[in-house]
């Protein structure tokens, strides 16, 4: 995944990767290989046992045993794809007898379906219910897909105040934040959907974002141009909060202002009422390749989502909980970006609040942001 | 009672299934696009709200649109409410049914609507006090919730009782259904006041966080809702032997006249608040008018409501005009276009144009968005055709109970 440094954006003029959405980890792109098969469940036991044996054989069926395995015409890629496929199959038929009876997972899988569907709002429930819900996620992951993730249920830490600065001089426009907050966050990559907006402005117009561009596809830094991101600003007093009909997003105690998935219906008046476009609607089912989910999730952050319901940065709530800063921070080749606890004195965004000359965005509209810019 | 209220049932189904050719071939017609539009909307169940012709820019499209506008509809309703329970006139007794059956109507569109524009609507359950979360008395939707559900519930138990009485050769007791007129009075201007509040409390879009907003809306609706009114009476009067006077549809007119002036008036200080000092928040007017960067998707719209919209209000404003009655229909029928136009997506769609930080990103609506739209407005016909041939059967006294 490093070497194919993914931009999301529509026109991928540097990238000599030809981005291919049928292209599968084993480097087959036909066939089965057992990472490839889209839905297992959904095949039938012949069927599946058909394709896997058209996969591992192929025209060979028809000879009988000894000729399969020796009167073969074969290189040697051909011979190691074909040993590679039947071992990943082998490796399936044990999974599946293992698993005692099918009937068993399926019933285990329409249980949690059934209790995440009447689960209640995650705001409102105790850290036990809470870490119960997230066991039913993980497992129901594992049932899916077969793979194991880790989600977290942490809880805001005593005096943590989670704030940020943008540093204008800085920034150079490369974008590298965006790609590494898609990357962390399992945003949707048929949308290109991108918490993060980078906006292109000419020098010596100041900040007039009604100028800028914020969907530029070019070298940069640009001559005669300086950058600016916006995203989610984390409002202490966050008007999409107000408007929520069913408490489906709210400001944590550490100041992050995040949304439960499962208990959002989709209205999309919380986007209507954020005055810094800081919200993103999944206008269909998101879609992350299995090789690229982030598998480290938090229930309020990163995890994977639905279609029909909102979404925001969380300042990488999984990252940010754990002591980290957010992927967007980590990512910024110009050190830009800096994020930490406002309430302890001792830390750099304490520091760059109290030497430089900040401000804030839209400050006449009192939702006291949590997202500074300041110069050099 | 209950004798009654299952012999009501039957009749009015045996009412509403029997007609003439034209009556069965406008429920066919109704009854197909709501099944065209069930099928669009089943696609967007399956694929999303990504099949709509709505973004991350302009996140609320044709269905909100429709949905303001019919809330508009509904509310207008009182204004036949009013005198005629309250102030005692009974010119408008015949006329009442009707509106408020146009309410009923206009709000089951108004729930649907808002249905279609969820992104989860099998989880809508969250809303529901006790066994979701109800951000009352917060959140302006929560508001808006009760009192469309609970002005529906005003404007069907009304009618019904009214109905039952009559339909058992009972007259209605006035003490009985007074209080609850008057309440539906105050609950009409309530609803569309909330429902004006949903967008005027938004401190991010400029172009909906003005005062005037909730009265405009007001003003709107008491000239569009009469003018529906009007044309349906023209139509039953015309179609059958419910009698409704000369003197009811003139007094409607006024209603609609002095409205549609009113209106007018707020939208020359809205128009002169935003032209005659352009501000940084004066650009959504720029864009609905004059269009911004070369964007003008709206352009057409705006100016063919405010045309149309000038043009009724003088040839209403007239007494001779007005008092005849065919121009009074044919501007009835402008106002209610232009109004349409003005506070659907003429209000909802520029309130998203430009973006929060500038992006000028237009919106047209799919043809599934338009397919759907088209369902529940024939939805709501066919509510209303029901509602309206069960009214009028009871009170021509050809359906009675115990009368064969």
């Amino acid at each position: 995944m490093s070497k194919n440094k993914n931009k999301w954006f529509s026109l991928n003029l540097n990238s000599d990767t030809v981005q291919q959405k049928s292209s599968c980890g084993c480097g087959k792109t036909s066939g089965g290989c057992g990472s490839h098969t889209p839905e297992p469940q959904d095949m039938t036991d012949e069927a599946f046992a058909e394709a896997a044996i058209n996969a591992s054989i192929g025209e060979e069926r028809v000879k009988d045993g000894f000729e399969q395995v020796f009167d073969v015409k074969m290189d040697r890629r051909t011979a190691f794809k074909k040993l590679t496929a039947s071992l990943l199959i082998g490796a399936g038929a044990v999974s599946t007898s293992c698993s005692v009876v099918a009937g068993d997972e399926s019933k285990e899988k329409a249980q949690i379906e059934w209790e995440e569907q009447f689960k209640g709002n995650y705001k409102l429930m105790s850290n036990k219910e809470k870490s119960a819900t997230v066991d039913r996620l993980v497992r129901s992951y594992q049932l899916r897909t077969g793979k194991n993730i880790n989600m977290s249920s942490q809880n805001a830490k005593d005096d943590v105040l989670f704030g940020y600065a943008f540093n204008i001089s800085k920034c150079q426009g490369y974008m590298d934040c965006v790609s590494a907050c898609v990357e962390e966050n399992n945003q949707d990559r048929d949308s290109q959907m991108q918490y993060i907006r980078i906006h292109e402005m000419k020098d010596g117009e100041g900040l007039n974002f009604n100028e800028a561009d914020d969907n530029y596809y070019h070298e940069v830094p640009a001559e005669g141009h300086f950058y600016m991101g916006t995203q989610c600003y984390h409002c202490d007093n966050p008007p999409c909060v107000e408007v929520c009909p069913v408490q489906a997003t709210w400001r944590e105690d550490d100041g992050l202002v995040v949304i439960d998935y499962d208990w959002c219906i989709g209205c999309r008046y919380c986007m209507a009422a954020c005055p810094y476009d800081g919200r993103r609607f999944n206008w269909s089912t998101p879609e992350v390749p299995e090789e690229e989910v982030n598998k480290d999730q938090h229930y309020l952050g990163n995890r994977m989502r639905k279609k029909g319901v909102m979404e925001k940065c969380t300042f990488c709530v999984q990252r940010s909980r754990a002591g980290e800063n957010p992927a967007c921070v980590e990512a910024c080749p110009t050190g830009a970006r800096i994020f930490g606890n406002l309430l302890d004195p001792k830390s750099t965004i304490r520091w760059v609040l109290e030497n430089k000359k900040v401000f804030r965005l839209k400050e006449d509209l009192g939702t006291e942001p949590k997202f500074w810019y300041f110069m050099d | 009672m209950i004798k009654v209220f299952i012999s009501l049932v039957k009749d009015s189904l045996d009412r509403i299934t029997h007609g003439s050719k034209k009556y069965h071939l406008w429920m066919a017609l109704l009854t197909f696009i709501m099944l065209f539009g069930m099928y669009c909307y089943s696609i967007q169940i399956r694929e999303g709200l990504s099949v709509t012709g709505m973004t991350d820019r302009v996140s609320w499209g044709l269905y909100i649109s429709n949905f303001t506008f019919l809330v508009g509809i509904a509310a207008a309703a009182v204004m036949l409410v009013m005198p005629t329970y309250v102030l005692k006139d009974i010119d408008f007794k015949q006329a009442v049914l009707i509106g408020e059956g146009i309410a009923v109507a206009a709000l089951c569109m108004c729930l649907a609507f808002v249905v279609a524009d969820m992104g989860g609507p099998a989880v809508l359950w969250h809303m529901i006090p006790v066994i979701g979360v109800f951000n009352f008395p917060n959140s302006m939707l929560t508001w808006d919730v009760l009192a469309l559900n609970g002005y529906l519930f005003i404007n069907i138990s009304i009618p019904f009782y009214i109905l039952f009485r009559h339909y058992q050769g009972k007259e209605a007791k006035k003490n009985v259904y007074l209080p609850g007129a008057i309440i539906s009075v105050l609950w009409a201007v309530s609803i569309h006041l909330v429902t004006a509040f949903l967008y005027q409390g938004l401190q991010a879009k400029p172009f909906w966080n003005n005062a005037l907003l909730g009265p405009r809306f007001l003003a709107s609706a008491f000239a569009a809702g009469p003018a529906l009114i009007i044309l349906v009476l023209a139509f039953i009067r015309s179609h059958t032997l419910f009698v409704i006077p000369d003197k009811t549809i003139k007094k409607i007119a006024l209603v609609v006249t002095i409205a549609a002036q009113i209106n007018l008036i707020m939208l020359v200080s809205e128009l002169f608040k935003e032209f005659y000092a352009p501000t940084h928040h004066s650009e959504s007017a720029y864009y609905l008018f004059f269009g911004l960067h070369g964007k003008n998707a709206l352009m057409p719209w705006i100016w063919t409501a405010i045309t149309l919209n000038v043009t009724a209000t003088i040839m209403l404003t007239f007494h001779k005009l007005r008092n005849n009655f065919k121009v009074l229909y044919i501007s009835c029928f402008m106002l209610f276009i232009a109004i349409w136009i003005e506070k659907g997506f003429g209000l909802i769609i520029p309130g998203f144009i430009p973006g929060p930080w500038g992006k000028i990103a237009e919106y047209s609506p799919t043809w599934i968005e338009i397919g759907v739209t088209l369902g529940i407005w024939a939805m709501g016909a066919l509510i209303f055709t029901m509602l309206a041939r069960t009214a009028i059967a009871i009170e021509l006294g050809k359906i009675r109970y115990k009368k064969k």
